[in-house]
């Protein structure tokens, strides 16, 4: 029994290591392949992957279902556009992480009192805001719409976004750990009660929201520089604040491997879905999330854990179960 | 000594005022018992007093600084914490958990995880609750819920604590279980104020009752005092 439990603590961190070495890997056998196609999918996955991780870093535990995440996606992009020119790279993306840090910082102060719906519809809204806000100015002001960005091998892109994942799912793991990690699930199981024994909420609140938009800054930062050109309409899509929230239901949001196993599968299913059927493509999605929502309330994860205890027979503490507000 | 002080609090809701103009003063030591009919405004006077709402008038004083405006984050770390009504507890969490997190961030001194799991502990072993400690708080029963939540209170280190209702939904030997443990409460030094409607409670371990009514003080004085109050029992029985 005790040997049992012993080697189980190790067995995530060993998968995650030999998926780290595998990934660091790749860009040399997809050269050798001559597949480039390779190396864009990995980034498309390993970008939605950073988003749905921080997305669930903050609404994960605390229940408060952010649509923002476009905002901060889109501050990143257009970090890049401003200065990728003028900044050595890793200095530009750190930028673009910061600028996101800073908006959901106001975005957070402003919001984070809404409860619900309303925080989702008003952060959803706070996207529409910064577009066109961005829109008019770069119209009537700036005199143009939309700028080059610079262009930086699909490698490089590859190995950063790589390097931030890791960076994120340490700081996810450590944060979890913490003991404000407990006090992001009190807010989320009762808030009320939570501010009645001491835990700070607001700053609480915003610190962590801003905490996960700086990855959000970070990605889109590096991200930009394999996009030639934006504009607002490519930077603010919707579809980045939709879609990280979708993979993190469709994974479950109980533990940190929840997220990533959504976003990487979603990911893959989506870019299959596109290129197999374009017509229908969102339709099968559709089916595919209600079927999640309604079935697998705790995602892929809970599925994964339900077959586990069944196998097992043993009875676990049900770790993923969580009430909704 | 005065522990606290509040002085013309009035919390209007709508054109109702629910609370208006209680003067109050707590002194150290003793358990204090909040009685009145539904609707009184006791638990609106808790949540002025503990910081849930802003009052529309007056002023709460709790050892000598003001807290009226403070948000209750601040008010649970300078010593006061309150219950609530509906019991409150993280119910995704374990027993130990719900306690910890009291003992992590109500208090007025940072500490290190060790510490408090140690506080944690002792403090599960005071209120009896040390079997469930890895027990989901959702899935306890009422009474020993509410011990939970009494618990969490306990680990924020207060010195004054403010219980609503705690008894309420209690079976006779678990009041007398609830009783117990909050005479022991208060012969560690922490000041009591409790609502209550269990009478026989509130008749035997409080020192001083006060009795609201449509948001107003209308009686104060000792148990036996308020009992044979003529208004009181007018009061009650009218309602
Ligand atoms: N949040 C609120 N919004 C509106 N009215 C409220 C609110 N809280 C309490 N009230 C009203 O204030 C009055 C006092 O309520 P309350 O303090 O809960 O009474 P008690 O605890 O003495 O039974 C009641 O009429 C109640 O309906
Ligand atoms: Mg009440």
């Amino acid at each position: 029994m005790k040997i049992k439990a012993n080697y189980k603590k190790y067995v995530i961190p060993v998968i995650a290591i030999l998926v780290l070495v595998l990934l660091i890997a790749l860009p040399y056998f997809a050269e050798r392949s001559d597949s480039r196609y390779t190396i864009v999918l990995f980034k498309t996955i390993l970008m939605f992957t950073i988003l749905t991780l921080s997305w669930a870093l903050f609404s994960g535990p605390t229940g408060y279902t952010s649509l923002a995440t476009a905002a901060f996606y889109g501050v990143g992009l257009y970090t890049a556009g401003v200065l990728g020119r003028v900044l050595p790279l890793p200095v530009m993306v750190l930028c673009g992480g910061l600028a996101s840090f800073l908006l959901a910082v106001i975005i957070g102060g402003i919001t984070l009192r809404l409860r619900g719906i309303y925080f989702a519809i008003f952060t959803l809204s706070s996207v529409e805001l910064i577009k066109h806000v961005l829109h008019w100015y770069e119209i009537t002001i700036a005199g143009g719409r939309g700028r080059p960005v610079v262009r930086v091998p699909d490698t490089t892109v590859f190995y950063v976004l790589l390097g931030i994942l890791v960076l994120l799912i340490i700081t996810s793991y450590l944060l979890k750990r913490s003991k404000y990690g407990l006090a992001l699930s009190s807010i989320g199981s009762c808030e009320e009660a939570a501010a009645h024994i001491g835990v700070n909420v607001v700053t609480l609140k915003v610190f962590t929201f801003a905490l996960s938009s700086f990855f959000m800054g970070l990605a889109g930062a590096i991200m930009a520089t394999g996009m030639v050109y934006i504009d607002c309409f490519i930077a603010f899509d919707l579809n980045y604040s939709f879609f990280p929230t979708l993979m993190a239901i469709f994974g479950g949001m109980g533990n940190i491997v929840g997220p990533i196993i959504g976003a990487v599968v979603f990911t893959y299913l989506r870019e299959i879905l596109i290129t197999e059927f374009p017509y229908v493509y969102m339709f099968i999605f559709g089916t595919v999330m209600i079927l999640t929502i309604i079935y697998l309330p705790n995602g892929l994860i809970g599925l994964a854990e339900s077959i586990r205890r069944k196998l097992l027979g043993g009875k676990h503490a049900d770790t993923t179960c969580r009430r909704v507000n | 000594m005065q522990i606290l002080h509040v002085e013309g609090l009035t919390k209007y809701f709508g054109g109702l005022a629910a609370v208006a103009g209680v003067d109050l003063q707590v002194e150290k030591g003793e358990i204090l018992g909040l009685i009145g009919p539904n609707g009184a405004g006791k638990t609106t006077l808790f949540n002025l007093i503990s910081g849930t709402y802003a009052p529309n008038a007056g002023k709460i004083f709790f050892d000598g600084t003001k807290i009226s405006g403070m948000k209750p984050n601040a008010i649970c770390r300078k010593g006061l914490v309150r219950t609530f009504q509906s019991c409150r507890v993280f119910p995704e969490m374990t027993v130990f958990q719900n306690v910890l997190l009291g003992a992590l961030f109500g208090a007025p001194e940072t500490k290190t995880w060790h510490q408090a799991a140690a506080e944690t502990k002792e403090i599960l072993d005071f209120v009896g609750l040390s079997e469930f400690s890895d027990t989901r708080a959702g899935s306890l029963t009422l009474a020993n819920q509410k011990r939970v939540e009494l618990a969490r209170a306990l680990a924020t280190k207060p010195r004054l604590l403010l219980l609503d209702e705690m008894m309420a939904g209690l079976n006779p030997t678990e009041v007398g279980e609830a009783m117990e443990l909050v005479t022991q409460i208060r012969e560690k030094g922490i000041t009591i104020v409790m609502i209550e409607h269990v009478m026989k409670a509130i008749m035997n371990i409080c020192n001083r009752i006060i009795v609201l009514h449509r948001g107003q003080i209308i009686a104060e004085g000792t148990p036996a005092e308020v009992s044979t109050d003529k208004t009181v029992i007018e009061v009650y029985l009218g309602e």
